[in-house]
């Protein structure tokens, strides 16, 4: 019960008018973020990040994780009513929200995908709640060797898991690892694969690779795409919420189903797009409504947000007791965290008990506060998607450059994010995934200590790595999820040979 | 890259084989990099420890396999063959904003001995442009718009969040520095 005091404690420090004032501040920018094309939770969060380097830290995070709520919340707006999905893990949601607003339906999709969400958001923050604890007591005796391992686990599951081409994903998460690897190595004064350029001193930041990779890569492609939103019309009133909070309750095995998907894939990193996929998969398959899915079908829209949901938020689990990010939005949060002068992983438990609790308290109340805000604005973010596309690119192209200059106030990360926006589109063109990239930037030089540090315990002995029960089991569960995949890959390759001949 | 001229389909402007093959060998040169870099600092075992190219060795090499694995898959596929990676009006599409970009960015920035002009004008410039050709609109609601919108963020960031932008000899002219 000690984590019910905790959470109460948070709740007090939460419940000041000015974090709710930043909560309803920050779930209405993530909702204006998640509705539009270019910007999402990640970028748009690292945009806004240097805009909080003087607030106090609970302040700055409540802001900041709300926006990431809102964010979560604005995709299926998108979805539903323009067939665009706002944000990769809204791409499920439009499979059965899309054809259900086009038969007038739209209003009871939008409430169900919101309640979706916010049931799925409640599941995860109770598991980080009640096991973000423990983990930490538990994380608190690991020592650079089992560090190491839990990284390896983190990139190997991202190769096991990922829908693109395991070497693709392993491609992506080097060059990331690359590019961490650049400037000044604070160990042995050295400077690595700067090649006398001093602008590379400092090496890569990565919340410019995540404007870029997202923001400028993400407006290319949506050009490509042409510029024209075509959208359906919603209403909601109360009566049509209530009329599909009615209807929801029967569909409680699927939001458990999508809960369980959505946690699992959270925690460890698979993140909120292929949960989605995994949850509207899998609903389609048990559900005795399957065959219609697709044809616009309510559970169709209710199995990817609660999965999405659930993993978007339980992917702050593992940030904040081990200090590895779940996700790309996640990874800038954690970004947050090394600015505002906290370490991340299981001390912060210990040390910052009010930032901690005050977070989870506040992912309570953001959620409830989210809800609220998409239920009552849908129309006036549904007429800012109708906003021409030829106004709304340019004006976060601004953003963006806006935004990658703030972080250090150089001119030279403006022109590193047009590099990494063109980066950004020739990756998703061909199936190179970004979150292990942003990932494998974030954490490299973590990694990279742990490494070491476990290197040097042992002399130089790889065999540090199985030598308890704990890292042995850690290590081999990695190469179990690293070598699934490119076996599962070179059978791909070898298959089309194979019928042809 | 003889192979683009050669490529069949005439729309496409780069077919997606062709593209990943380039890819993956950009990637296969940039691991050589890296391990080459990394064995220059001493990628092994020094007195006291892991010397400074000891894990990014072991990136590139990592970087070199999956992109040489990648690029034999690249050259081998054949389902993707007749995939176009970009069209030629795509690829118009993406660069008639690209460019601007790139001048946008060189406006604020400067070039060589000329000084930049700060963000806040070139945003004006880069906005009103973009809705005058891309978006045909008229000059003047192009103008009204993006004065609108770099005023407000220019209240944003100088004002409510005292984050000073560039700023250039239109704002040292009006006393806005």
């Amino acid at each position: 019960m000690e984590e019910i005091n905790s959470l109460m404690h948070g709740f007090s420090i939460a419940l000041t008018p000015y974090n709710m004032g930043l909560m309803f501040v920050g779930v209405t920018l993530g909702v204006l973020i998640g509705v539009l094309p270019g910007l999402g939770g990640a970028n748009g969060v690292a945009i806004l990040l240097p805009l909080t380097f003087t607030m106090n830290p609970t302040s700055a995070i409540i802001m900041l994780s709300c926006i990431y709520w809102g964010a979560l919340f604005g995709g299926a707006i998108t979805s539903i009513l323009f067939n665009i999905p706002g944000e990769p893990w809204s791409v499920a949601t439009t499979f059965d929200g899309y054809p259900m607003a086009q038969r007038g339906r739209a209003g009871e999709a939008l409430t169900a995908a919101f309640t979706s969400s916010f049931i799925g958001a409640l599941v995860a923050v109770l598991v980080i709640t009640f096991a973000a604890p423990t983990v930490a007591k538990f994380a608190i005796q690991f020592g650079p060797k089992e560090f190491f391992a839990v990284y390896l686990l983190t990139f190997c599951s991202f190769v096991g898991m990922t829908k693109a081409p395991p070497f693709k994903t392993i491609t992506a998460m080097m060059f990331g690892f690359a590019l961490a690897a650049v400037g000044l190595d604070t160990v042995t004064g050295q400077l690595r694969l700067t090649f006398g350029h001093m602008e590379l001193l400092k090496g890569f930041d990565f919340l410019i690779a995540v404007i870029g990779l997202f923001g400028i890569g993400e407006i290319l492609l949506t050009l490509e795409e042409g510029l024209a939103f075509k959208g359906t019309k919603s209403k909601i009133n109360v009566r049509i919420v209530i009329e599909t909070w009615k209807q929801l309750p029967k569909y409680w095995k699927t939001m458990i189903r999508s809960s369980v998907i959505g946690c699992w894939m959270g925690i460890t990193p698979g993140g909120a797009t292929p949960a989605s996929f995994m949850g509207y998969g899998v609903a389609k398959s048990m559900s005795p409504n399957g065959k219609n899915f697709g044809n616009g079908e309510m559970e169709g829209v209710i199995a990817p947000e609660v999965a999405a949901h659930a993993a978007g938020t339980s992917a702050l689990l593992p940030m904040l007791t081990l200090g590895i990010p779940g996700s790309p939005t996640a990874a800038v949060l954690l970004g947050g965290l090394l600015v505002w002068g906290l370490q991340p992983g299981p001390m912060l438990f210990v040390e910052q008990k009010d930032f901690v609790w005050g977070l989870i308290a506040s992912m309570y109340l953001g959620n409830i506060v989210g809800l609220i805000v998409v239920l009552t604005t849908v129309p006036l973010f549904a007429a800012i998607l109708r906003v021409p596309f030829s106004i709304v690119a340019p004006v976060i192209l601004v953003i963006c450059a806006i935004g990658a200059y703030t972080v250090h106030s150089s001119m030279f990360d403006v022109w590193l994010m047009l590099v990494f926006g063109v980066i950004g589109y020739v990756f998703k063109k061909l199936d190179y995934p970004l979150a292990p990239l942003v990932l494998a930037l974030v954490l490299g030089d973590r990694a990279e200590d742990a490494f070491r540090q476990a290197m040097l315990g042992s002399g130089g002995e790889m065999s540090t790595f199985f030598s308890n029960g704990l890292v042995g089991g850690i290590t081999t569960l990695a190469l179990a999820m690293l070598f699934w995949a490119p076996v599962r890959g070179l059978l791909d390759t070898f298959k089309p040979k194979a019928d042809r001949s | 890259m003889s192979e683009h001229e050669k490529n069949t389909t005439e729309k496409s402007a780069v077919s997606t084989k062709t593209m990943d093959f380039v890819v993956a060998l950009m990637f296969l040169a940039l691991g050589g990099v890296v391990m080459w870099d990394s064995s220059r600092l001493g990628s092994k075992w020094g007195s006291d420890g892991p010397e400074a190219g000891y894990f990014p060795f072991y990136i590139g090499l990592f970087l070199c396999v999956a992109a040489a694995v990648n690029a034999a898959r690249a050259y081998l596929g054949r389902d993707l063959k007749a995939a176009s990676f970009v069209s030629t009006t795509a690829l118009k599409m993406v660069f008639s904003v690209l460019l601007p970009t790139i001048f946008y960015v060189l406006l604020i920035d400067g070039v060589g001995p000329i000084p930049g002009l700060g963000i806040y004008v070139p945003s004006v410039l880069f906005i009103a442009a973009f809705m005058r050709w891309l978006g045909r609109y008229k000059w003047l609601m192009a103008a009204v718009v993006s004065v609108g919108v770099v005023v407000v963020f220019f209240l944003m960031f100088e004002i409510w969040f005292k984050v000073p932008l560039p700023k250039g000899p239109l704002e040292a002219a009006l006393g806005l520095n």
